[in-house]
């Protein structure tokens, strides 16, 4: 008998291991296959400005640029409203008006990104052109930020739709941050005479202050991942503009462009290399976002 | 307490309120084009019977994507299911020790890790050693992505069972394999319902690991080895075309595919009910 308990608590552990080899199966074979473009180009991949599959010259900058970019807008936007979301969700009281939204932020992560794409492609895109891109850019298109001309499918687009993509991610690990905040922080401000939006503003949200970093760090590694909706949105021009309203490209967007066209060697290798790099820094950035939520857990749970 | 502070509090919260309501405008959108945008595409004579058809052609439908979705995300789930609610309830009944500690930093990491890449390792193991495109290898990519949601899942789940059912179990002198699998974890089962369900949805609106592992397919294929074509693959195929009846029916697609969705979630937001009152009870 307890033999047999010993193996049921093998065999279980066995098939939970299988989450910790695929990981590290995963950034192994990344790695090996990128092996012949790693030879060739060296760190100046990460540099480089030039992509060229006739001569087979591969740097990645661009690919890198529109990936930041692109994730950075998203984080600015998403920050905010998601950490307003949170405060929402997290509130006592109002639960006829909480349980809607609350089942709303959830649905916004169960849409599939083709379908956030797909819109993007069709209705948001033109849409933020017609309202704000264009007449913003000939307003004011001497600032590098804001040149011309303007597109429909540019950094912007495909920043605003990641926004909406990270929005559940950073509302609902937000939630529970402000959540694990001890009431007796909460129930002492007011005590003092403190409005709720004090108590909020000086109490809640800076002892929250670490947690809600980690959400953000989190989203961040769920942005610079996303792969079919910027693909659509980006407009896929390799180049690195100042202007958020010029077409770009990103890491994801290339590999899922280019893979299956890809017919040197060399060109998939360095392809492979790209998505090497992507997943080495979602992982590291993960890994952080991981260790601060942690950190908060253990910090605020009561002693 | 004096006016301007009232007045401030008073603000705040009017843009709190606002706040929620603009997170909304998004979801709300999104599913007022799918619906309207879909629906003239799904009335179409043959969407749901036939095949893909050149653009122009009229009769067209996703029959082989949605059987390539269906199959796809069922051998994915044949193979993550039962790896991860095993591995899930190792982390319940035995998570303690370092190893334990391990295996969530790893599934944790795993949920967040690029599903583009994933579909790059799959293609490295899969389709480059036998030089074609299968729906096997796309199924190993997306089982994956649903692997890590369905370990957490179903740890929190039987987590949740309280450990006088484990000591019943035991006094009575039932192995501690029975214990934990004909007694915690059928008491657990919908949370661990749930935890699937949402690994399935997840799976089934995967795009990025299937476009370079089963590649598409403009014919009605049941093969596993052979490539398939997938609902998603619809999607962003067709929405990139410049022909006006394709874009309809990436729409149509995208239809079905919200759908398809928003029942698995809503499905599995209906036995989390189920659970929340089992354990009450327990």
């Amino acid at each position: 008998m307890r033999a047999a308990a010993d193996r049921f608590r093998l065999i279980t552990a066995g098939t939970g291991l299988v989450a910790p080899l695929a990981l590290i199966l995963i950034v192994l074979v990344l790695a090996q296959q990128a092996v012949p473009a790693i030879a060739a180009f060296g760190p100046g991949f990460l540099t480089g400005r030039v992509w060229n599959p006739v001569t087979l010259q591969f740097a990645a900058l661009p690919y890198i640029y529109g990936t930041l970019v692109t994730s950075l807008i998203a984080l600015l936007i998403a920050l905010p409203i998601g950490v307003g979301v949170a405060l929402f969700l997290a509130e006592p009281g109002h639960p006829r008006i909480r349980g809607p939204i609350g089942i709303g932020v959830e649905l916004l992560a169960a849409i599939p990104s083709v379908v956030y794409g797909l819109w993007a492609l069709f209705v948001m895109g033109p849409f933020v052109f017609r309202t704000f891109e264009a007449p913003i850019s000939e307003r004011l298109g001497n600032f590098p930020l804001f040149g011309g001309p303007a597109r429909s499918t540019s950094f912007f687009t495909a920043g605003l739709i990641l926004a909406v993509m990270v929005l559940p991610t950073l509302a609902s690990v937000s939630r529970d941050v402000i959540r694990a905040v001890p009431g007796g922080l909460r129930e002492s401000s007011i005590a003092l005479g403190a409005t709720w939006w004090e108590t909020t503003w000086q109490v809640i949200l800076p002892a929250a202050r670490a947690g809600i970093f980690g959400a953000t760090v989190l989203a961040l590694g769920r942005a610079l991942g996303e792969t079919i909706a910027v693909t659509m949105t980006i407009g896929n021009r390799f180049q690195i503009s100042p202007s958020l309203f010029q077409p770009g490209y990103s890491l994801a967007a290339v590999i899922a462009n280019e893979f299956t066209e890809a017919t040197a060697p060399l060109h998939t290798a360095a392809l492979i290399e790209l998505g090497l790099v992507l997943i080495g820094v979602t992982l590291t950035v993960n890994l952080v976002a991981l260790a601060l939520l942690r950190a908060t857990a253990q910090r605020v749970r009561p002693a | 307490m004096n006016g301007r502070r009232q007045a401030t509090n008073g603000l705040a919260r009017g843009a709190l309120y606002l706040t929620a309501l603009v997170a909304l405008i998004p979801l709300a959108l999104v599913l007022l084009y799918t619906i309207t945008k879909g629906l003239p595409a799904v009335q179409h004579a043959g969407f749901f019977t036939n095949v893909e058809r050149p653009p122009g052609i009229p009769g067209g439908g996703v029959a082989h994507a949605i059987a390539g979705t269906l199959i796809m995300v069922g051998l994915a789930s044949a193979l993550a299911i039962p790896i991860g609610v095993l591995g899930g309830v190792h982390l319940a009944e035995y998570g303690h020790g370092r190893l334990a500690g391990w295996i969530r930093l790893a599934a944790d990491v795993l949920v967040g890790a690029p599903s583009i890449a994933i579909g790059l390792f799959a293609y490295a193991l899969f389709v480059a050693p036998f030089h074609h495109f299968s729906a096997y290898s796309a199924s190993l990519a997306l089982a994956v992505l649903m692997l890590p949601v369905v370990i957490r899942t179903t740890e929190t789940a039987v987590a949740l069972i309280p450990g006088g059912l484990r000591e019943a179990g035991l006094a009575l002198g039932l192995a501690r394999w029975r214990v934990s699998l004909q007694l915690v974890l059928p008491a657990a089962a919908p949370g661990v319902i749930t935890g699937a369900l949402l690994a399935v949805a997840r799976a089934s609106g995967e795009t990025a690991p299937l476009l370079f592992t089963t590649l598409g397919n403009r014919f009605f294929n049941l093969d596993p080895a052979g490539q398939m074509s997938s609902l998603t693959l619809i999607v962003f195929h067709d929405a990139l075309t410049p022909y006006a009846d394709s874009n309809e029916t990436a729409w149509g697609a995208a239809l079905v595919l919200v759908v398809l969705v928003l029942l698995v979630n809503l499905g599995s937001r209906f036995v989390l009910r189920r659970q929340v009152a089992l354990a009450g009870k327990l």
